[in-house]
């Protein structure tokens, strides 16, 4: 029995065991009809003609969430940026961990989706935010037919968060192989600021298939600061699906850092409704062995007067293959629109890849767009510079490559996150440099 | 300290340099002059270290070790130094951080603990006064946005930090005020020692005022044509190189 097939057989008695407002009843079932039609993605679609999910479906996925298995917080304490005081909402295996979490009511909810989809107080705001702006394609789709668990963050106006949101998803390979569907809903209202933090997590060497999908909706003057640091085991594949819909003068800034895993496909979706709103994206993807890559980006610029920023740097080497596609629509209404992007990559060795594209689509006349891709290899001139130094080989190489990332690193507002991305870089590299960066 | 005999190298199967000799002791200071495309640079790049040059023929010696066969890296730890005529920009690392690195580097190389912190703050800070550098320089990405004064009195100061046995100077004062030519100068001389040796690659004279050379070269066509005292430098600023150029061919 293919993936598919399993899933939906496995719907109907999935469906039974949760209980969710009547109305996701409706739509986790419109959406395993939408599956159904869909399927998968294949490479015959134009949006996934350079990645392949072949060899991440069939592997024999167990799909149901199973109990809590426990983790010890100092075996993990190194996946959370545990420097700093912060909310955490932790999962293991698709179920929430109360013991690792620290959520809170208090002015501003940090807390489940599960609580969400079943508690009558947030039945409201369940019914105007959930599965608004997800796209209704087939994975995003599948995930909301499985959606019951997952972050729910909901900031009131005017709340600046006082410290940072962690949300990460554990998988512990008590099964043989797990497929994971985390459905997270995040809120910001007008005027409130949050940054939130996000990582999956493989603790096994058992394949592990993630398929992510998260709503963002900030309100007026509302500014979002999202990181994501996908560092997962070589068994370990995700694809996540993110969706942002941006109100006036709000300010969405997603950073993905893309540093392990065996798949690793983020479809990034920025939907500007509303002027003067600013939407940035930036990544850094740093691979090796036969690792795969794909970000896959949309900007649509609907309104007047607004900005979009796309910076992602992609470091390739032994087998390792990337993707880039970015694309940018700006309606006949959004004159005035600045649309920046650019993607640039070093190619390691002569068996990587990576194909990047950019995909702009411009209805209005009085706008400026630019983008820039580049493929190259680490200047030669450059390395001769540092090694003349003394400094060996390998480490001069890390620090062009700290160099060639430098300005997506240089907009990480949190100092902890920053020296974890850079320490994971210096340990990806093998190299010690003696000082943060 | 150097000793190269009979040196041809080549870049792409271009020969570049024909056969180079030359040798400089500890205590002294060479100048190399000559028409552009003469080979100066290359001379500087092969003694340096550079892979994508071939030494097809002859050796260089250092302190007596042929020194074909090492890392450019290995090169550094063994004093030999490259002030570049085009320095590299690093984003994101420091001219201080930088300094630290090649420094601890070079010391692991020869098998010593990294700098204590103290030492290491005390001796930018000497050798920053030295080339009159102000210390907010310090903290910038290393040569990113530096005026081309800035970024060759900060190669003299990394000449200065990592204190070599042998320094190449190449094309050091292009770009340079008559302030910055001063401030490199004499950042240069206070280095020299008996123990150390510079070689001075330059296009123009000027440089020669403040670095006063023992020996000036000229190179032509990959070879060295002509040798000679201090006078020879005065000699080819007032007559240019074409009387050299002729000489050779005729």
């Amino acid at each position: 029995m293919s993936l598919k097939e399993k899933l939906v057989s496995s719907f109907m008695a999935f469906e039974d065991t949760v209980d969710v407002h009547s109305s996701i009843h409706d739509i986790r079932t419109e959406a395993i009809k939408t599956f159904e039609v869909e399927g998968f993605p294949t490479k015959k679609l134009e949006d996934w003609k350079y990645t392949s999910l072949n060899s991440v479906l069939k592997q024999d996925y167990s799909v149901f969430p199973k109990n809590e298995n426990a983790l010890e917080f100092k075996d993990i304490k190194k996946y959370f940026i545990h420097e700093i005081d912060s909310y955490k909402i932790i999962f293991i295996d698709g179920k929430y961990s109360s013991h690792l979490s620290q959520t809170t009511h208090d002015g501003l909810d940090v807390c489940l989706m599960s609580a969400a989809l079943t508690k009558p107080k947030y039945k409201v705001i369940i019914d105007n935010y959930f599965n608004k702006i997800a796209s209704k394609d087939g994975l995003s789709s599948l995930n909301t037919a499985f959606s019951q668990e997952g972050a729910y963050i909901n900031i009131p106006k005017h709340k600046v968060v006082d410290k940072p949101i962690q949300i990460i998803h554990f998988s512990t390979g008590n099964e043989a192989a797990v497929m994971l569907q985390p459905r997270n809903l995040i809120i910001v209202n007008e005027n409130a600021h949050v940054q939130i933090i996000e990582r999956h997590q493989s603790l096994t060497d058992n394949p592990v298939l993630t398929n992510s999908v998260t709503e963002i909706f900030t309100n007026k003057r509302a500014i979002v600061d999202y990181y994501k640091i996908q560092n997962d085991k070589q068994s370990a594949s995700l694809i996540d699906n993110t969706y942002v819909n941006q109100k006036q003068e709000s300010l969405a800034k997603v950073h993905t850092f893309s540093f392990g895993g065996k798949l690793t496909r983020n479809n990034l979706n920025f939907y500007q409704n509303g002027e003067r709103i600013d939407s940035t994206m930036k990544g850094i993807t740093i691979i090796g062995d036969k690792q795969h890559v794909d970000h896959n980006t949309l900007v649509h610029h609907i309104e007047p007067n607004c900005e979009s920023h796309q910076d992602y740097k992609g470091i390739f080497d032994d087998n390792a293959t990337g993707v880039f596609n970015g694309k940018v629509v700006v309606e006949k209404l959004a004159q005035k629109t600045n649309a920046f992007q650019a993607n640039n990559n070093i190619l390691m060795s002569d068996k990587a890849s990576i194909n990047t594209k950019p995909q702009l689509e411009i209805f209005a006349d009085d706008v400026k767009c630019s983008h820039g891709c580049t493929i190259g290899q680490l200047d030669e001139s450059a390395m001769f510079y540092l090694r003349s130094r003394g400094i060996p080989e390998k480490e001069a190489r890390a620090l062009l490559m700290f160099a060639f990332s430098n300005n997506v690193m240089d907009s990480v507002k949190i100092p902890e996150l920053k020296n974890r991305i850079t320490s994971i870089i210096a340990k990806k590299l093998g190299v010690n440099l003696g000082f943060d960066l | 300290m150097l000793k190269i005999n009979n040196l041809h190298a080549s870049i792409e199967d271009k020969a570049i340099l024909k056969g180079i000799n030359l040798e400089v002791k500890a205590g002294e200071v060479h100048a190399i002059m000559g028409p552009n495309g003469s080979g100066k640079s290359t001379l500087a790049s092969v003694i340096a270290g550079k892979e994508e040059y071939e030494v097809t023929e002859g050796n260089i010696l250092l302190e007596d070790e042929d020194i074909e066969e090492l890392a450019a890296e290995e090169r550094a730890h063994k004093g030999v130094f490259l002030s570049f005529q085009y320095p590299v920009e690093i984003p994101g690392v420091s001219v201080t951080n930088f300094m630290k690195t090649a420094i601890n580097e070079t010391r692991k190389a020869k098998g010593l603990e990294d700098m204590p912190a103290k030492d290491m703050l005390k001796m930018i800070r000497d050798k920053s006064e030295l080339l009159e550098i102000d210390r907010k320089f310090l903290s910038r990405s290393l040569n990113e946005g530096f005026s081309g004064g800035e970024k060759k009195r900060n190669e003299i100061f990394q000449m200065a930090m990592l204190e070599p046995k042998l320094a190449i100077l190449d094309e050091t004062d292009s770009g340079l005020d008559i302030d910055a030519l001063r401030i490199v100068a004499n950042g240069v001389n206070k280095l020299k020692s008996k123990d150390n040796a510079v070689i001075v690659i330059t296009h123009y004279q000027r440089l020669l005022d403040h670095i006063v050379p023992d020996f000036v070269h000229v190179l032509y066509n990959g070879k060295i044509v002509k040798s000679g005292g201090k006078e020879l430098a005065h000699e080819l600023e007032a007559k240019g190189y074409d009387w050299i150029k002729e000489e050779v061919n005729a």
